[in-house]
C-alpha cells in the first residue's frame, strides 16, 4: 500500500506537520488566519503552474501586515495568454524561487493557521498539486472560502458564485493591486473581516460555524 | 518584497506626521501596521478603558470621538490620527471612539511611535501640538459656524419714530412737516396703520411739475399701498426688498403686514450708511450709466462687493439675490439700449428670459450667459420679419452682455440662437415635444429651460408658457418619472469610505467637480419636486426647498438639510471661483480646511437623503 509514499518525509514537512500537534484554539480571536492567493499560468489545475503566492495574516480580527509572505516562482510551463492578467513575465526582474523552495517557504510560513482564500478550492488544489510533484501529501490546514462565507450571510442568494471583483464592489473595498497575489490576498483579507463582522453580530461565532457547509445551515 | 506594505506606505506618506519621516522609517512603520475593520456604531475604545499599545490612523470611513455625555468632540476621517493622547500620557482613554460609519483603521504600535516618530523632532512637535490643540480647535470652529450664520442677520437699525400724517392732510402741510423735520419721507397713517408714503421724489415729480396742486390731499400723490416688513427684518432682507420693489423706503410694522401698527421707517439711506458701496448704489449707477463699458466697470465692482460679502459671511442666498438683481438690471439696461439701436420698436410683445443658473438666481460668478427670447404670436405674413427683428435684437443683447463680461454660451443657449428665439406657440410646441419625448437630450434641455426667470418685457407671455408646460406635464405624467431618473444620475459624491470622488483624468484630475457632483443633484431634485406640486413660479433652489418644507411638513428635516447643504455648496463654489478667478466648479479638496471638508461632506448626505426620497416617491427602482 505505501510503496509510493516515502518512508521519511523531509525535515520541513515534519516541522510543518508538527505544528498541528499543538492544542487548538477555538476562540476566533485567538486563531491565526492566513489569507492567501495564488497567481497561476492558467486555470487548469493539472497543467498550469503557480506564478506567485501572496499571504497575509489575521489575528484578533486585525490584518497583520508584518505577518506576510510574498514569493514569485520560476517557470518552465508558461502561458502567454494570462500574462496580460497578472503581468508576470517568464523572465522578469523580480527575484524568483524554484517551485519547491516557494512551497517550503509557504509551509514554513502558514504553519497550522486556518487558510482563507476566495474560491479557495482552486488555490488549495494548486498548492496540493505542487506538493504532489514533490511527492508529499496534501495540506493539513483547515480552509475557509470567502465565497462560501458570503453565501452564509444570505445577502444575495441569486447565484452560487460571486467573483472577488463583484464582492469588493459590493463591500466598497478599493481594488488596489488587483491581480497580484499579495494585492488579492489583502483584498480578500478585508473582505474576510467584513464577512466576519456580519456573521459575528452576536459575538458567538466559532470556527466550526465557519467551516460548516452553508448548505447544511440552510437546512437547520 | 511586500506589496501590501507599499500600499500602506503610499497612503500614509501624504499625511502628517508620516510625511515628515524619511522613506525607510515610514516603510518600517508601514510593514508593521495592523489593519482593523469596524462596523458602523462599533466602538474602538471606551472611556476609562486601559490604553491599548497602539494609536490609530483612519484609512477609510469616519471615527467619532465622544465625551461621556455623548457629545462629539472630533470626527476623524482619512489620514486623521486618534488614540494618541492616552498613549503619550500612558493614561486611560478619556473619550469613546466609535465608528460613525463603516471604517478601516490602521493601528500603529507604541514601539513604532517611539522608534520612528518621537525621535524625529519635526514629527514629534507636530504630534504634541495637534493633540493638545485638537479639542480646542474644534470648539472654536464650531462657534464660528454658529456665529457666521447669524452675522448680518441682526435686525436693521431703523428710525423708531416715523413722522406721519393723516389722509386729509394737504400736500403743502405734509411738505412743511418734512422740511421742518429735515426728512425725506412722510407716512400717511390711518388707525395707526400705514396706508401710503410720500417721498421727496413724489414732490419733485408730481408737484414741482405742476401735475397736482399743493392744496390737494396727500392721497393724490402718495404711493399706496406701502411695502411693509417686520421689526426683525435684516439688513440684507431690507436691501433686497428695496431692490426688488425699486423703492427707497420700507415701513416697519408690528407684524410685518400693513394691517398692524406702524413702528418705524427704514430708508435706503440708512442702509447705504450701513454698507458703503452697496448693491443698491451699484444699481443706481447702472441706471445712470451711459455706455456698455461703464456697465462693465460696474459689474467688476459688483464682483468686489461679492468678495466682501463672502468675507463678511453675509448669508450666501442674500449675496446671490443681490448679484442676480444687479445682473438683471444690467441686462435690462442693455436691452433698453439694444431696442433703441434697432431703430424701430419691437413689432410685438416679447420677453427676455434668464435660464439655467441665472434663471435660478444662483449665478454669483461671471460665468457664461444663458438666455432665451419669447415673443407674441403674429399673423403668418409677419412671421418672417418678426423673427428677424428679434434675432437681431437678441444678437445685439448677447454681444453687449459679452462686452460687460458675460461670456457667450459655448453651447449657444442664447436668445440669438434661432432655436431659442421663438414665439409663444413655438415655445409651447417645443416644451411639449421635450415633455412627450424625454430622451437624454430633451431632458437636459428641460433642466435648463424649465428654470426660466423673467428679466425684461411681458410677464403675460411667460405665464402663458408656464401654463402650457403644466398642461403638457399633466398629460404625460410619466415625464416626471423620467425627470426623476435624471435627477438621480449623480449619486452622492462620496465613496462609501468618505473619499471624495475626484475626477480621474483630464485637466481637473484629482479635483472635485462640485457642480456636477453635488450642486446639480440638489438643483435637479428641487426642480422635480416643485414641478410635481405644479409650481412654476419659484426657480431658486433654496426657495424651492423652502416651499417644499411648507408643502410637505413630513419631509421637513430632509428639505431643511438640503437648504443648508445648498447654501454651503454655493458658498464654496463662489469662494473658490473668486479665489481662482474661474467658474469655481472644480475644487481642490486638499486645499480645503478640515472644517470645510466636513461641511462639504455633510452636504452630500443631503444629496443622499433627497435622492432616496425621490427614488421612493417616483418608484424609480423599477426603472433603474
Amino acid at each position: 500500500m505505501n510503496w509510493f509514499k516515502r518512508k521519511t518525509y523531509p525535515e520541513f514537512w515534519q516541522n510543518y506537520v508538527a505544528n498541528f500537534k499543538e492544542s487548538k484554539h477555538h476562540k476566533l480571536k485567538d486563531i491565526r488566519f492566513i489569507v492567501f492567493d495564488t497567481e497561476t499560468t492558467g486555470l487548469n489545475t493539472k497543467e498550469d503552474r503557480i506564478l506567485s503566492i501572496g499571504c497575509v495574516g489575521i489575528e484578533n480580527f486585525k490584518i497583520k501586515i508584518a505577518d506576510q509572505l510574498e514569493c514569485y516562482v520560476m517557470q518552465e510551463h508558461f502561458n502567454a495568454d494570462t500574462v496580460k492578467i497578472h503581468g508576470l513575465l517568464k523572465e522578469g526582474t523580480l527575484s524568483k524561487l524554484e517551485e519547491e523552495e516557494a512551497i517550503i517557504q509557504f509551509l514554513d510560513f502558514v504553519k497550522n493557521a486556518v487558510l482563507v482564500a476566495h474560491h479557495a478550492a482552486f488555490d488549495v488544489t494548486m498548492i496540493n498539486n505542487a506538493l504532489k510533484r514533490m511527492q508529499l501529501p496534501k495540506l493539513k490546514n483547515k480552509v475557509l472560502d470567502t465565497g462560501h462565507l458570503f453565501q452564509k450571510t444570505k445577502l444575495d442568494t441569486t447565484k452560487e458564485h460571486f467573483g472577488l471583483d463583484e464582492l469588493s464592489k459590493r463591500f466598497n473595498i478599493p481594488l488596489h493591486d488587483r491581480h497580484t497575489a499579495s494585492g488579492d490576498a489583502y483584498i480578500t483579507a478585508v473582505l474576510f473581516l467584513k464577512l466576519l463582522a456580519i456573521l459575528n453580530k452576536n459575538d458567538d461565532l466559532t470556527l466550526k460555524d465557519l467551516l460548516r457547509s452553508h448548505k447544511r445551515i440552510g437546512l437547520l | 518584497m511586500n506589496t501590501i506594505a507599499e500600499r500602506i506606505y503610499d497612503f500614509l506618506k501624504d499625511f502628517p506626521p508620516f510625511n515628515m519621516l524619511d522613506r525607510n522609517q515610514l516603510f518600517s512603520i508601514s510593514e508593521a501596521v495592523e489593519v482593523g475593520y469596524f462596523e458602523k456604531d462599533q466602538a474602538l475604545f471606551k472611556i476609562d478603558q486601559p490604553i491599548e499599545n497602539h494609536f490609530y490612523v483612519v484609512k477609510n470611513g469616519a471615527i467619532g470621538l465622544y465625551t461621556d455625555q455623548g457629545i462629539i468632540v472630533d470626527e476623524c476621517d482619512e489620514g486623521d490620527i486618534f488614540g494618541l493622547r492616552a498613549l503619550l500620557r500612558k493614561d486611560n482613554y478619556i473619550l469613546d471612539a466609535i465608528a460613525i460609519e463603516e471604517s478601516i483603521v490602521y493601528s500603529i504600535s507604541s514601539e513604532l511611535l517611539e522608534e520612528y516618530i518621537t525621535t524625529n523632532s519635526e514629527a514629534s512637535r507636530f504630534l504634541m501640538t495637534s493633540f493638545i490643540s485638537n479639542t480646542k480647535q474644534l470648539e472654536s470652529d464650531t462657534s464660528t459656524i454658529v456665529s457666521s450664520e447669524f452675522t448680518n442677520l441682526q435686525s436693521v437699525d431703523y428710525s423708531k419714530n416715523p413722522v406721519t400724517c393723516t389722509i386729509d392732510t394737504t400736500i403743502q402741510s405734509a411738505a412743511q412737516t418734512m422740511t421742518d423735520k429735515r426728512i425725506g419721507s412722510i407716512i400717511i397713517e390711518k388707525d395707526a396703520k400705514p396706508i401710503g408714503i410720500i417721498t421727496d421724489k413724489d414732490l419733485r415729480i408730481k408737484i414741482a411739475t405742476g401735475r397736482f396742486s399743493i392744496s390737494e390731499s396727500v392721497s393724490k400723490i402718495m404711493s399706496s399701498p406701502v411695502i411693509t416688513y417686520p421689526e426683525s427684518t435684516t439688513v440684507a432682507e431690507a436691501q433686497i426688498a428695496m431692490l426688488k420693489h425699486q423703492i427707497t423706503h420700507l415701513c416697519i410694522t408690528e407684524d410685518g403686514t400693513a394691517n398692524s401698527k406702524l413702528t418705524g421707517i427704514l430708508s435706503e439711506h440708512d442702509i447705504i450708511v450701513l454698507r458703503e458701496n452697496s448693491a443698491s448704489s451699484l444699481v443706481k449707477e447702472i441706471k445712470r450709466s451711459k455706455d456698455i463699458l461703464q456697465l462693465r466697470e460696474i459689474r467688476a465692482q459688483a464682483e468686489k462687493l461679492l468678495k466682501r460679502y463672502l468675507e463678511q459671511d453675509l448669508p450666501i442666498e442674500f449675496a446671490a439675490k443681490l448679484i442676480s438683481t444687479i445682473n438683471d438690471v444690467i441686462t435690462q439696461k442693455i436691452i433698453d439700449s439694444a431696442i433703441i439701436q434697432q431703430g424701430t420698436n419691437p413689432p410685438t410683445e416679447f420677453a427676455w428670459l434668464a435660464i439655467g443658473s441665472q434663471g435660478r438666481q444662483e449665478q454669483l460668478l461671471m460665468t457664461d450667459q444663458d438666455n432665451a427670447l419669447v415673443y407674441e404670436d403674429v399673423s403668418d405674413d409677419k412671421k418672417e420679419a418678426t423673427k428677424t427683428y428679434f434675432l437681431n435684437l437678441a444678437k445685439q443683447i448677447n454681444k453687449d452682455l459679452e462686452t460687460v463680461g458675460f461670456e457667450l454660451c459655448p453651447a449657444d443657449m442664447m436668445g440669438s440662437n434661432p432655436k431659442w428665439c421663438l414665439s409663444v406657440s413655438e415655445w409651447n410646441l417645443q416644451f411639449n415635444r421635450w415633455i412627450t419625448m424625454p430622451d437624454q437630450d430633451n431632458l437636459m434641455l428641460c433642466t435648463i429651460f424649465f428654470d426660466y426667470e423673467h428679466v425684461y418685457g411681458s410677464k403675460t407671455l411667460i405665464e402663458k408658457l408656464s401654463q402650457s408646460i403644466f398642461k403638457s406635464i399633466e398629460n404625460h405624467d410619466i415625464f416626471l418619472t423620467y425627470l426623476g431618473r435624471n435627477a438621480l444620475q449623480n449619486p452622492p459624491p462620496l465613496s462609501f469610505f468618505r473619499q471624495f470622488l475626484v475626477e480621474e483624468s483630464g485637466e481637473h484630475k484629482n479635483q472635485f467637480d462640485i457642480k456636477a457632483r453635488s450642486m446639480m443633484p440638489l438643483v435637479d431634485a428641487a426642480r422635480l419636486l416643485i414641478l410635481s406640486h405644479n409650481i412654476k413660479s419659484i426657480n431658486n433652489t433654496v426657495e424651492r426647498f423652502k416651499k417644499l418644507v411648507e408643502l410637505e411638513p413630513q419631509n421637513k428635516d430632509i428639505y431643511l438639510f438640503c437648504i443648508e447643504a445648498y447654501k454651503d455648496l454655493l458658498w464654496f463654489r463662489t469662494e473658490q471661483g473668486l479665489h481662482n478667478s474661474d467658474s469655481g466648479r472644480f475644487i481642490d479638496v486638499q486645499s480645503l480646511s478640515k472644517l470645510n471638508r466636513l461641511k462639504l461632506k455633510r452636504s452630500f448626505k443631503a444629496v443622499k437623503l433627497v435622492q432616496e426620497l425621490i427614488q421612493t416617491r417616483f418608484k424609480l427602482s423599477q426603472l433603474m
